[in-house]
């Protein structure tokens, strides 16, 4: 697809650490708690009251800071954001301006035309990561009646880490790429649950477009920041829409970036169009401070040495590792990793115990990960049985995934199941008794077969898998079969 | 020295002697009944309350439990200090009716002490004043000459002690609020090193210059309510982490060789010929004590005041933005959607001088103007605290006056604030560079007005200051004075 412009887009997205208590005071961070329960003098902003630094926050951003592979600030502080909104109890955000604890790093995404089928990586720059403090909700009378508008402070003081992206992605889906493999990063690390209905992950996308013109130069368009983004796919939308309305608004007014100021839009998810809401230079001056109440934070090399040790493998890693030491396709590789490290680890334990990475990874993505909870039932070693007997045995696919449906509902091994169901092992000798048998029992077949139908024989081979229960490799049975059937 | 005008020292000697909590609290709270319609130091006083801790105090020792440090010890609090339940005004109308759900660390620490809470005392709106003028609810009088101010911002707190209200206060120190009333008043006022005492609870004014301090007769009990209040406070970020020393218990051995410093920039333009000569003889004090005297320089403190109210209405900028009116606190009753609401309530709930420097720190802080005002002063106040550092390489406290007059008629500057902040000259820097310092009575003028000297030291070298400060006060009895009320 060639269009007439190229689309430019940089993402600020807010996470939720998973901590359990906030930002800078002892209350809950659980979601769905009834309204201002979770409060404290220290989050309602009561006079005299002190905000004093979670740890485990500055550890979880650290943490998704040095896997964004971000430089880290060793002497990092904390800033006061000023401005007054009734959700926001302070009227001032304790944030971070110009000493953020981590900068310059990037996230790697794969941009292939087909991701299923191939890896195409592309590095996404990230400008910076730092904490902050969350603002509580307002919530309006939307029944049109005037009714007062209503505070809840529950959220207020939710420690978010804000992770600034270059404005390096150049399509609707290389955003939903970015996001998908930051989600999947922060959740892996144990950062963030990354769920975007209960807000722990907020999103905004800064767009703009590049339109190459007659004379070889490029006009770009003014910035706009859409927000209200409440879904993967909004991202995608309001970002293919943002990008040709600005198409279409150059082609009208010519005006360019630096023209006029960076607009705010919001995206009506409804309607499917977002709505410019104001110019910045409207906005307000935040008059950034440092925060006197808090100590500026610094860390050590020992400190981030182990930081870093305690990542663990990451995706990227994992995918590479996946397709070098088994042989996975890009697809493949992807569907695991994508379920989370236990997917991969325990793939690692079928492929090595069964010998046969391809059958594992089938049996992980085709039935294991349909059903929630099957990791659980069927241990990784049990899965090893079933591939083994089905190999040993010949079982036809349809057999084994019966027996697999079994282990799953009763918690039982392979060969258990396969006792319990009457699936016996058949001797050869047995095999050309039946065959012999089923000759004689289907003389039309065989009629036809000699007549040069050579099909017939599989009516044959249908009445040997019946009474077998298909527990012979179906080749056997076509390579005896034929014998006899020659014999004849 | 008899009823109520004696020492916490005394009180405590007295008691265990056996004398009744009670009766001591009560005499306290009578000698405010009858001197408050002169001195209107308090804000509120909670009677009941207070003989009810007397008289716990009164059962604990007849059965012989243990007791704090202060056992039975009025004390009053700056009303700048949450007191769980009671009402904590920071003397102003925004915050009428506002009840803490808390109390602060002092007053947990007091309590904890066993001293008697009497009452919140008047101040300056937020802190923000040097006479106490600027309350919104009223005029605090000097107890040596009630036409005149206490000083400020601590003024209730430094008038209370000194007209035998109580025997010990709470004030606090952003720029001089305590040691420069100390000296209006004649009594000695202390501010510790930043991060001594723990600030949680005190309704911020300027955080990174906010300390919590002692006004008393005398400079022993100085010591004792410092050893109360003094520790390191988990819920206080910058309340530094080290062992608290028994102040009380060192307190009457001089400090020897002594080296005392006399900056030039303390003894110049604007310093009051009868304030300068009691300074002087002070230092002549120590040196017949054996002090050698040196010279230093404080050269950036001509900048002091300039930072300050920089950085101070900054700060309070930020700090007081939360009183709008939405979540407690004031609200007007007539507005028009929520910036009406924000502006209305802050308008009428603010008095002058908060608004003005709400203004001026906003402005200092604003884009365009931040480089040049706010970030310039943090610069210039590492420069003034260099100076303390150098000059406190060569001797080992610096002394000088704690204010550049005695105190001043009510109403003689409140139309000119410049005027007004020039009475804390000599005490800002002292705050700019989070150092201690305390001021103690030495001497009178002509016309019967008190006189502070202001000895200042290094970071929490408070034993050494408190023990210089003792020097003085052995060899001189300016501490015995009370006022005729």
């Amino acid at each position: 697809m060639t269009t007439a412009y190229k689309t430019v887009i940089g993402l600020e997205v807010h996470v939720q650490l998973l901590t359990r208590t906030k930002l800078f005071c002892g209350c809950s961070t659980k979601f769905g708690l009834p309204p201002n329960s979770a409060t404290c003098p220290v989050c309602l902003g009561l006079p005299g009251s002190l905000p004093v630094m979670n740890r485990r926050a500055f550890d979880l951003g650290i943490r998704a800071a040095l896997a964004l592979n971000c430089s880290i600030n060793k002497f990092t502080k904390w800033d006061r954001k000023n401005y007054y909104y009734p959700d926001l109890p302070k009227n001032y955000q304790i944030s971070q301006y110009d000493l953020p604890f981590s900068y310059e790093g990037w996230l790697e995404i794969n941009v292939a035309a087909d991701p299923k089928k191939d890896y195409v990586p592309k590095r996404v720059g990230i400008i910076r990561a730092h904490l902050e403090e969350d603002a509580g909700k307002n919530m309006h009378d939307e029944s049109g009646r005037g009714g007062d508008s209503k505070v809840d402070l529950n959220r207020t003081g939710t420690p978010l880490v804000e992770i600034v992206s270059k404005p390096e992605m150049s399509s609707p889906a290389e955003a939903v790429a970015y996001l998908t493999e930051l989600r999947l990063l922060l959740r892996e690390l144990g950062v963030s649950d990354c769920e975007m209905q209960e807000g722990s992950l907020r999103c905004d996308a800064n767009v703009n477009v590049h339109i190459p013109q007659a004379d070889g130069t490029v006009a770009a368009t003014p910035l706009v920041e859409v927000k209200n983004l409440n879904s993967f796919r909004a991202v995608e939308r309001a970002i293919a829409y943002e990008a040709q309305r600005q198409y279409e608004e150059f082609q009208k007014t010519g005006q360019r970036f630096g023209d006029v100021a960076k607009a705010t839009a919001g995206w009506d998810d409804a309607r499917g169009q977002t709505r410019i809401q104001r110019r910045k230079e409207e906005a307000s001056d935040y008059r950034y401070f440092p925060e006197p109440d808090l100590v500026p934070v610094t860390v050590d090399d020992a400190y981030l040495e182990e930081a870093r040790a305690a990542l663990g493998e990451l995706p990227i890693a994992q995918r590479a590792r996946l397709k070098s030491d088994f042989g996975l396709s890009v697809y493949d590789a992807d569907v695991l990793v994508r379920q989370g490290r236990a997917s991969v680890t325990y793939f690692e334990a079928v492929a090595a115990g069964s010998g046969d990475a391809k059958a594992a990874v089938n049996w992980i993505a085709n039935k294991l990960l349909q059903t929630d909870g099957a990791m659980e039932k069927i241990p990784a070693e049990r899965l090893v049985g079933l591939l083994r007997e089905q190999k040993s045995r010949g079982l036809t696919k349809q057999i084994a995934e019966q027996v697999f449906d079994s282990m799953l509902a009763d918690g039982e091994d392979a060969a258990t199941v396969i006792g319990k169901l009457g699936i016996t092992a058949v001797d050869e000798l047995t095999l050309v008794d039946i065959i012999r048998k089923a000759i004689e029992a289907n003389p039309k077949a065989v009629e036809d077969y000699k007549k040069g139908k050579v099909a017939a024989a599989q009516r044959i081979k249908g009445a040997v898998m019946k009474e077998t229960k298909g527990a012979v490799k179906p080749d056997t049975v076509d390579a005896m079969l034929a014998t006899e059937l020659a014999k004849l | 020295m008899t009823g109520v005008n004696r020492t916490a020292a005394d009180l405590i000697a007295a008691q265990q002697a056996g004398e009744s909590a009670e009766s001591i609290v009560t005499a306290f709270l009578d000698s405010i009944d009858s001197r408050e319609s002169k001195v209107r130091a308090f804000l509120s006083v909670d009677r009941e309350s207070a003989l009810e801790q007397a008289r716990d105090v009164d059962t604990r020792r007849k059965s012989g439990k243990p007791l704090g440090l202060l056992a039975g010890v009025p004390v009053a609090i700056k009303d700048v200090l949450c007191t769980r339940g009671q009402v904590t005004t920071c003397g102003s109308k925004i915050l009428e009716d506002f009840r803490p759900p808390y109390d602060a660390h002092v007053i947990s620490a007091l309590r904890g002490a066993d001293a008697v809470i009497v009452g919140k005392t008047n101040m300056d709106e937020f802190a923000m004043g040097s006479s106490t003028e600027n309350s919104a609810y009223q005029v605090t009088r000097n107890p040596w000459d009630l036409d005149r101010i206490p000083g400020g911002s601590s003024g209730g707190s430094a008038a209370a002690v000194a007209a035998c209200q109580a025997p010990l206060s709470i004030g606090t120190d952003t720029g001089g609020s305590i040691r420069q009333p100390a000296s209006l008043c004649g009594i000695v006022g202390l501010k510790p090193t930043y991060g001594r005492v723990s600030r949680y609870g005190l309704v911020a004014f300027a955080s990174s210059l906010d300390q919590i301090g002692p006004f008393s007769h005398d400079v022993t009990d100085s010591a004792l309510m410092l050893e109360a209040i003094a520790g390191h406070d988990p819920r206080d970020s910058t309340s530094v982490d080290r062992p608290v020393p028994k102040y009380s218990n060192s307190i009457n051995e001089p400090v020897g060789p002594l080296t005392i410093g006399l900056p030039r920039e303390y003894f110049g333009e604007g310093l009051d010929p009868e304030v300068e000569s009691a300074a002087r003889e002070a230092v002549r004090v120590y040196e017949k004590l054996g002090a050698k005297v040196v010279e230093v320089s404080l050269p950036h403190s001509r900048y002091a005041i300039a930072v300050y109210y920089l950085v101070a209405t900054a700060e309070a900028s930020s700090n007081l933005a939360r009183f709008d009116g939405v979540h407690y606190g004031h609200r007007a009753k007539d507005f028009d959607g929520l910036i009406d609401l924000y502006e209305a309530s802050r308008g009428e709930g603010f008095g002058p001088e908060v608004r003005r420097r709400i203004m001026l720190g906003t402005f200092a802080l604003s884009s365009g103007y931040k480089d040049a005002y706010y970030l310039k002063a943090l610069k210039v106040r590492r420069l003034i605290k260099g100076d303390f550092d150098a000059a406190l390489r060569t001797c080992d406290v610096i002394m000088g006056p704690t204010a550049p007059t005695a105190a001043f008629r009510v109403g003689e500057k409140a139309d000119d604030p410049l005027a007004m902040y020039l009475s804390d000259i000599y005490t800002i820097s002292c705050n700019l560079a989070g150092f201690p310092g305390i001021s103690i009575p030495c001497g009178w003028t002509r016309g019967g007005l008190p006189i502070g000297l202001q000895i200042q030291a290094g970071p929490f070298e408070e034993e050494k200051l408190l023990r210089v400060a003792r020097m003085h006060e052995q060899a001189t009895d300016w501490h015995l004075r009370r006022p005729t009320l």
